[in-house]
């Protein structure tokens, strides 16, 4: 076993009674499981072909501190996130580190909707939850999974009971925070229940020059004729290292759509898992990743059309710079049996430079006849006959390319169907190409003028 | 003088294609350039307006007094070239608004001029479009995504009357045109002819000439000018086609 497990495992060894001593019950019983598995499977290595682009052996060779012993973060974010998406009212929450941030005010949802603080909710409801936590992680291969379940302490849920519509889209920020290195274990339930809606928006920020490594996993349930838009943002430092696990199930005749933007990150591996549950179901996945500098950016979607009938819709697109890395793994599986499967994947990739690199891998197992699956990668550099038809125009060539590059973006960003999302990302992105968005490190996709 | 091209000599992939081109264009003239397919045509206006692709090998270009050869595509555009593609090229994601609004705003800046505000830029938009007729739905659109090649050749003299060149190179603007296009299109260049500024026209066919009509035809065959007279070449063209102005230059 390498170092940076021994490490971990020897810690929670020690420690595991801090760890549950002031958590639920539910949270606490999932913990040995857990980490007897990790104890096999170890961190991801770059040896495993899921990874194999992705080597995490350097930023887990730092010595992150664990904040088992729930000390509070001095730092109040409402005072640092004070406004909103513009006319995006929202419901606002935070996660600071790996804790939520409590509120004290009325938060005024839909009787029965559940939206706060994992460790809370587990202890207050844990009949309803203990349905769903860890439900999807246990099955997960994954050994920062089973870490994260090892060492989870707190985190965040939404839980829309069956038949509500949430009028207003939830907002959770995350931040990162704190005067030492600093390792997250971020848990996120969402729960949309038969025939309920909900709109859900994360975004992830580092307010530190520290080293973080956020190990994130997010279960997510999408009942029967439920709907649930997901967007998740990330707007980080070159410091930080973020993990992310989001596990999906479906039930029949669900609809999911999941929009994820890599703005600025600095090491980046999501894992996507989705299974389809119920017949007739759909769910539309699509990213943006931009990278300069060192980053690199790994994106691997799993889909399984474990069940007939089902849609699954794939955009992926990436815009490298300098020498960054771009890795994009794309897994459909179609189920013997799940006839009627319609499944489409599309990745597209811009390298700017010699230096900028990006591997993609698409990868269709089909195993029923009646299906209908397309998928498609192509890496290419920018258009140089658009590139000089702008410049006859008068228009300078920095600014032409910047124009280049927002166009291969929006189709993506034309997937967010909440509009005054949309115009805020669009912004976001033409400053994140124009250098600016350094200028506004500190503040949020919510709050930046 | 407006532009003066001296023994200018270009290559593309290190194959010559200009070999040794001179011409001089005054201000407020019309100059007509024939040729046979290949002869380079496009080539030409290809490497007045900078593109890349293109190496000048030899020769000089001055534009308003000023040394072409060393300026970039924009700064050329600026300064007041503009070329009507052969071929527009298609820009998926950006769209016309945009695409015009940085155009127009570059050159305001570079004349030291304020940019225009939303409201007179779209004013502006307005006006112009309906100087070749340019249906309003196509400047909502991605530049020249899924134009048709008609609406391509309207977008190009739309585009040069959004930024009032001084010399305005027409490249086949006539190619792909329906008969009531051409009239509208012809029309509307010389809408925006002043006794200031000059165009280049080159097309295959006479009928653009009795629109536009020029002040000289030059023919060119093979990288060079091998004739030079007044409009009443092109008709002779037009009834003789290239052979006997091929035998010309072999003797
Ligand atoms: N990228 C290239 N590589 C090699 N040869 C090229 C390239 N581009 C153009 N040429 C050649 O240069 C020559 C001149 O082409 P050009 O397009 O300038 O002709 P033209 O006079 O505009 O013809 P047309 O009337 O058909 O438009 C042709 O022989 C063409 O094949
Ligand atoms: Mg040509």
């Amino acid at each position: 076993m390498m170092q940076a497990e021994e490490a971990y495992i020897n810690l929670y060894k020690q420690h595991a009674k801090s760890v549950s001593k002031s958590c639920s019950d539910l949270l606490n019983s999932k913990r040995q499981a857990a980490f007897e598995k990790f104890q096999t499977l170890g961190f991801p290595k770059n040896t495993h072909e899921e990874y194999r682009h992705c080597d995490l052996r350097k930023v887990l060779s730092i010595d992150y501190g664990l904040n088992i012993n729930r000390v509070r973060i001095p730092i109040n974010p409402h005072d640092v996130f004070s406004c909103d998406v513009p006319n995006l009212s929202t419901k606002l929450f935070f996660v600071v580190n790996d804790q939520f941030y409590k509120n004290d005010k009325p938060i005024g949802l839909p009787e029965g909707v559940l939206c706060g603080s994992l460790n809370d909710l587990t202890e207050t409801h844990v009949r309803l939850l203990e349905q769903y936590y860890n439900k999807l992680s246990e099955k997960s291969p994954d050994g920062m999974v089973s870490f994260n379940t090892t060492f989870a302490q707190d985190g965040f849920v939404l839980y829309v009971p069956a038949g509500v519509v949430l009028e207003k889209p939830i907002q959770l920020i995350q931040v990162l925070h704190g005067t030492v290195d600093m390792m997250a274990n971020r848990r996120l339930l969402i729960i949309v229940e038969e025939g309920a809606k909900a709109q859900f928006l994360v975004c992830d920020h580092t307010l530190s020059s520290k080293h973080f490594f956020s190990n994130q996993v997010t279960e997510i349930f999408v009942g029967k004729n439920a709907s649930l838009e997901y967007y998740d943002l990330e707007m980080d430092q070159p410091n930080i290292t973020r993990v992310s696990n989001t596990l999906v199930s479906q039930a029949a005749s669900s609809h999911l759509l999941i929009n994820g933007v890599t703005l600025q990150n600095g090491l980046s591996r999501n894992n996507i898992n989705l299974c389809f549950e119920g017949e007739g179901a759909s769910a539309n996945l699509s990213g943006i990743a931009l990278g300069n500098g060192n980053q690199l950016i790994d994106n691997h979607i799993f889909v399984d059309h474990a069940v007939p009938g089902c849609t699954s819709q794939e955009l992926y697109k990436y815009v490298l710079d300098d020498s960054a890395k771009g890795v994009f793994g794309g897994r459909i599986l179609v189920q013997k049996g799940a006839q009627k499967t319609s499944a489409y994947q599309s990745n597209k990739n811009l390298c700017f430079t010699k230096d900028a690199k990006m591997f993609a891998k698409p990868q269709l197992e089909i195993y029923a006849d009646d299906v209908k699956c397309s998928h498609g990668s192509a890496t290419g550099q920018i258009d140089e006959k658009a590139l000089f038809y702008m410049r006859s125009r008068g228009i300078s060539e920095s600014e032409a390319r910047l124009l280049l590059k927002f166009a291969f973006t929006a189709d993506v960003l034309d997937n967010i169907r909440l509009e005054p999302l949309k115009d805020r990302m669009r912004m976001l992105v033409e400053k994140r190409f124009r250098g600016e968005l350094a200028k506004c490190a500190g503040c949020s996709a919510a709050n930046c003028k | 003088m407006l532009l003066e091209i001296k023994n200018l000599h270009a290559s593309i992939e290190g194959k010559e294609i200009l070999r040794g081109i001179n011409l001089s264009i005054n201000e407020g003239e019309i100059h007509a350039i024939m040729g046979p397919n290949g002869s380079g045509k496009s080539t030409l206006s290809a490497v007045l307006t900078g593109n890349p692709a293109y190496e000048v090998t030899d020769g000089e270009v001055w534009f308003r007094g000023k040394n072409l050869l060393s300026m970039s595509p924009e700064e050329r555009s600026r300064e007041g070239l503009f070329l009507s593609f052969q071929y527009p090229v298609e820009i998926p994601g950006v769209s016309m608004v945009n695409f015009m609004r940085s155009a127009v705003n570059e050159h305001r800046k570079y004349r030291q001029e304020s940019a225009l505000s939303a409201s007179d830029f779209l004013k502006l938009m307005r006006e112009k479009r309906s100087i070749v007729e340019l249906d309003s739905k196509l400047a909502n659109r991605s530049v020249n995504e899924g134009f048709s090649g008609g609406e391509k050749k309207k977008n190009e003299i739309f585009q040069m009357a959004m930024l009032d060149p001084k010399l305005s190179i027409l490249d086949e603007t006539d190619s792909g045109l329906d008969i009531d296009a051409l009239r509208i299109v012809a029309q509307g260049v010389n809408k925006l002819r002043t006794p200031q500024n000059s165009t280049i026209v080159i097309t295959h066919y006479q009928r653009l000439l009795d629109y536009i009509v020029p002040d000289q035809v030059h023919i060119l065959y093979k990288g060079r000018i091998v004739k030079t007279a007044g409009r009443e070449l092109a008709i002779n063209l037009e009834e003789r086609g290239y052979d006997w102005i091929k035998q010309e230059v072999e003797e």
